[in-house]
């Protein structure tokens, strides 16, 4: 049945550019990409109970320039997805749906997770050369 | 299935995993980071205890289920034909319990050895 024409409410691309909507999509980007991290956690975790051969080589394929910018692409999926999550919680429990607080927490959320990226993979290169 | 249904289920149960999801996550990614390296023989014995055993299953199992509400929800506002979405959800589901079980048992296979 081919479905019938109906008159349909004004789409996004009317509306002016506001954070709320943009950390919105934001968090289902993250869900979806982290989505397709837990395919690689399962490999990872199947690898270490295969014995030493398959856990090297997906080390090694972690540790490729395709598999850094993939994991650094987690890291922040998962810390921006983890804050904004948390800032979900607080509004679920009725906390913080003024208009200045929803934009603050915002901010917070998406510097705090690039700043926590950022000091992550810090900690990581200098572990990698003290 | 539905909204109308399961709606309800479906948003707390949403909630409380990811309640339940920030100390297991935390816990896991902060484990790996104070390991003295990531070698074969490093992982295997730190997953091989118990206490890590059991928090990992609990992770593996309550991140998959996580993802899966999360991921049924995309599928569900961004396909409009049933047929399609019928299968895509069935899909989904069993992907989810094919890749999540495989985890789980990885777990178990480095618990008890092989």
């Amino acid at each position: 049945m081919p479905p019938r024409a109906r008159p349909l409410s004004p789409h996004i691309q009317i509306y002016r550019w506001q954070i709320g909507s943009t950390l919105s999509i934001l968090h289902r980007i993250t869900g979806a990409a982290l989505a397709l991290g837990l395919l690689a956690l399962s490999y990872w975790l199947i690898a270490l109970a295969g014995g030493a051969a398959p856990y090297a080589a997906a080390m090694r394929m972690l540790a490729s320039p395709a598999g850094i910018i993939a994991l650094m692409g987690w890291s922040f999926a998962f810390l921006y997805h983890l804050l904004n999550g948390i800032r979900h919680l607080f509004w679920d429990a009725g906390v913080g749906f003024e208009r200045t607080q929803r934009h603050l927490s915002g901010w917070i959320v998406v510097l705090g997770a690039l700043g926590a990226t950022a000091c992550l993979w810090g900690l990581l290169w200098h572990g990698m050369h003290p | 299935m539905g909204s109308a249904k399961e709606g309800v289920s479906h948003w707390w149960t949403q909630r409380v995993s990811a309640v339940a999801l920030i100390p297991l996550t935390l816990w896991f990614f902060f484990s790996l980071l104070a390991l003295p390296d990531l070698e074969f023989d490093t992982v295997k014995t730190w997953l091989a205890l118990p206490i890590s055993g059991l928090l990992a299953v609990l992770l593996v199992a309550v991140m998959f289920y996580h993802s899966y509400l999360g991921t049924m929800v995309i599928v569900e506002d961004y396909v409009h034909t049933n047929g399609v979405k019928l299968l895509g959800l069935l899909a989904l589901r069993f992907l989810y319990v094919l890749a999540g079980g495989a985890a789980v048992f990885a777990i178990l296979r480095v618990a008890f050895g092989s």
